[in-house]
């Protein structure tokens, strides 16, 4: 039997159809649009003015906060302005754009192909690396990465484990990092493990991707013998099952350690990170490079070309999808990230983020939802639910307004995964529902707490 | 560029539906509507025919003028569940107006006064069933010689549990009636005499049950405790007094018990949510089947068991959740 975690969790179909196509490098586009809110937490404030010419990789904004993050240009040209733009959704944001001249690059960022096994042994220095390179967390929530990587004094980690389960349907762009840049994912992980100072990492890969868990396994034999800072990283096989990418999922299917009801990972010893991230760190620890691009997948059966793309940081999604042949006529949605958790995007003239990872385009027949009957109570939706709530009566206390049994009945534990939703025979919009619920219930809970360290 | 569709996550979902789930529990009813169709010929098309007729149309007249709904849950087969439940439910030789009337029970009150499919406390098919055992106890109990489809012989007479229940009563001991009547494990697993048209042949209601499971349109906690209990308690008993009291496997395959434990007990809307509160189910209904067939006045008890067990279900899933994650 293959490891997963205990409960819940579903078997959409893979949809993988992108994965045998290698990262490709989008040519630079005219014009970026470089957001200042990227990450979880404060946005950055800008260290350039309208006017200035920039490099690629010369920091232009800086952390507005402790939980913030430093942003770089990802081209080098004039910027022209610093003014609101409508983001993803169409909601408007601060952006910093850019008229592309050139490719000229910062001094001291290594732009070759060589792969630097050694690591320094200043954690120090390697933590500052981290934060200057504005490296975020690329597996969805975009936390601040040198933030996680300082636990909290009194917490030991235990395990490190690198999150390279994929297991949304369509994505492959974290697969095709791992299959070519897989000694740098290693190497990465190897940096992330030294600053913790633990002892294991584990990589995560989903059973469906045998040729990265086998790449992964050469590459780690060979680095082994080149030095010790290798040795306790393990690649481990998982049952392919959503969300086994889930943060507390993972946990509980590496660790078999499940973190408590408003806890921390690191409160059960474990911190995670995504393939991706450890790639980023990679860069900017060993090659001074600080995020200016990431893979982002695109596909959909509808889409004219599938595709991986290493994709310069702001560029304007239309521009992407010009590159690949248009907008196809029949595509209802397009959704940044995958199918289960992912934004829909109201704006194709948006720019792309760090934490952009795909475009999902989805025809009105895939995506459609059926109108809602009533509850069958044949209890599908609990059995699919990974955190063992029970949709069904979260969504009738919802309905009805009971927020202190939402509460008993933990809704505030729901991590969205749309599990509930996406197996509910009778297509009620469980989480629809639930999610407004979640918010009232945390804010109930913030307020008490609130309240208590007031007296 | 036309407007994009813009909704909350997920974006996609799985391809079952109420409909489909329902379709697959019909799917895995024919094999027992087929072995019953031979063996009682024509007459048991009828009562299929008109059980189910009548509770599509009472649906659909209840939904569409009575609660006034717009979408009714005429297309998504539950009707036709029921119907074909029901049927299995009643002897080959019930008159076509009585099954009419416990279809109309059935849909009527045991559906629809609850306020339609997802309310209902009670099985509907059950409800129809048992209201005409005691409202028409002679049909119910009345048998004729089944004409067969194929020329088939079959034998006319009482159910086992019946011949059991009587011979008891006049003095008789359980394997002297066994022998007498000859009542034999095979033809019960294949094709049993007597009783509704349900419990004709365990195997093709077993191969029904396994479609359900392998499809994932059920679990099996429910009717495993069910087949526990009543293995457990009938062995107790029939190893106390094997003279007054039938053994386990007699009573796992007779009275209804593979239709009641495998479709009828098993039923979502009127079983408990939790697999810990299904499974405290099924120990009930296994346990009072037995107590009735042992100690009651009825030779069987599948029936009044799952009732009275259905009007525990609001209490089962309160008391009883899965176990959620990172809490005790
Ligand atoms: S969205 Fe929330 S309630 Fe629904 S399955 Fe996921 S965790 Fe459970
Ligand atoms: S999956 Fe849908 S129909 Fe089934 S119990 Fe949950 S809410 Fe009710």
């Amino acid at each position: 039997m293959t490891r997963t975690f205990s409960m819940g969790g579903v078997h959409p179909s893979d949809s993988k159809i992108s994965r045998g196509c290698a990262i490709e490098v989008l040519p630079t586009p005219p014009t970026v649009y470089i957001q200042l809110s990227q990450h979880i937490g404060a946005p950055a404030k800008p260290l350039v003015a309208v006017g200035d010419s920039v490099k690629v990789g010369q920091p232009i904004a800086e952390p507005g906060g402790f939980v913030s993050a430093y942003i770089h240009s990802s081209v080098s040209g004039k910027v022209k302005s610093i003014a609101p733009r409508k983001d993803l959704a169409g909601n408007n944001q601060m952006c910093i754009e850019i008229t592309v001249e050139g490719d000229e690059w910062m001094e001291g960022i290594d732009t070759s192909d060589t792969l630097i096994t050694d690591i320094i042994d200043d954690n120090k220095a390697i933590l500052d690396k981290i934060r200057l390179g504005g490296v975020v967390g690329l597996g969805g929530a975009t936390f601040p990465t040198h933030v996680k990587l300082s636990p909290p004094p009194g917490k030991k980690c235990e395990m490190l484990i690198i999150n390279g389960c994929e297991c949304e349907p369509y994505l492959t762009s974290d697969f095709r990092t791992l299959l070519e840049k897989g000694e740098q994912v290693v190497v990465g992980t190897a940096i992330i493990k030294q600053v913790l100072g633990v002892d294991k990492a584990t990589i995560g890969i989903e059973d469906n991707k045998p040729e990265a868990i086998a790449h992964i396994n050469e590459v780690l034999a060979s680095l082994r013998k080149v030095s010790p800072k290798f040795e306790g990283i393990e690649v481990m096989s998982l049952m392919k099952k959503y969300p086994e990418g889930g943060e507390k999922q993972l946990i509980d299917a590496v660790m078999g350690r499940q973190v408590a009801s408003g806890g921390l990972p690191i409160d059960v010893g474990a911190v995670v990170q995504n393939v991706a991230t450890a790639l980023a760190v990679y860069d900017a620890v060993q090659k001074n490079k600080p995020i200016i691009d990431n893979s982002v997948t695109v596909t959909g059966e509808c889409f004219p070309r599938q595709a991986n793309l290493l994709v310069r940081v702001g560029t304007p999604l239309s521009y992407i999808v010009d590159y690949l042949g248009g907008m196809p006529a029949d595509a209802a949605k397009v959704i940044s990230g995958g199918p289960m958790m992912g934004r829909a995007i109201a704006n194709m003239d948006a720019a792309t983020l760090k934490g952009t990872s795909a475009l999902l385009f989805l025809t009105e027949k895939q995506t459609r939802r059926e109108p809602e009957g009533p509850c069958i109570r044949c209890g599908k939706c609990a059995q699919a639910c990974p955190m063992g709530l029970e949709p069904f009566l979260l969504n009738r206390l919802a309905r009805a307004g009971k927020v202190e049994e939402l509460e008993d009945n933990a809704v505030q534990d729901c991590i969205e995964c749309g599990c509930c939703l996406y197996s509910c025979p009778a297509h009620i919009p469980l989480l629809d529902i639930i999610r407004p619920a979640k918010g009232q219930v945390i804010g109930l809970i913030r307020a008490r707490k609130a309240a208590q360290a007031a007296k | 560029m036309s407007r994009l569709l813009v909704s909350p996550s997920p974006h996609i979902h799985a391809k079952e539906s109420t409909a489909s789930l329902m379709r697959d529990v019909v799917i895995a009813l024919i094999p027992a509507v087929l072995v019953s169709v031979v063996f009682y010929g024509w007459k048991e098309l009828l009562v299929l025919a008109v059980s189910v007729l009548s509770c599509l149309v009472l649906e659909y007249v209840i939904t569409r003028y009575m609660m006034k709904k717009e979408n009714n849950t005429l297309c998504d087969f539950s009707a036709a569940v029921t119907g074909i439940l029901l049927a299995l439910n009643l002897p080959y030789t019930t008159p076509w107006w009585v099954v009419f009337i416990g279809a109309a029970v059935a849909i009527g009150v045991g559906k629809m006064t609850f306020g339609g499919l997802g309310q209902n406390v009670f099985n509907p098919a059950l409800v129809g069933r048992v209201f005409l055992l005691v409202s028409y106890p002679t049909y119910m109990t009345h048998w004729e010689a089944p004409q067969s489809l194929f020329g088939v012989d079959a034998v006319s007479g009482p159910t086992p549990l019946g011949i059991i229940k009587e011979g008891l009563l006049q003095g008789n001991t359980v394997p002297q009636l066994m022998a007498d009547n000859g009542l034999n494990y095979g033809q019960m697993l294949f094709a049993s005499v007597g009783g509704s048209a349900g419990e004709i042949s365990a195997i093709a209601l077993l191969i029904g049950f396994v479609y359900l499971l392998v499809k994932k349109v059920i679990r099996p906690h429910i009717t495993l405790s069910i087949w526990a209990t009543v293995a457990v308690v009938s062995l107790i008993f029939w190893l106390c007094a094997p003279d007054r009291f039938t053994d386990p496997l007699f009573n796992l395959l007779t009275g209804g018990m593979i239709l009641g434990s495998c479709f009828m007990a098993t039923d979502y809307v009127t079983s408990p949510m939790s697999v810990k509160g299904g499974i405290i189910f099924g120990i009930g209904i296994g346990f009072i089947t037995m107590m009735i067939r042992y100690f009651g006045s009825y030779p069987e008890g599948m029936s009044f068991a799952i009732l009275i067990m259905n009007a525990t279900v609001p209490l089962l899933n309160m008391w009883f959740h899965q176990k959620k994650y990172g809490r005790a």
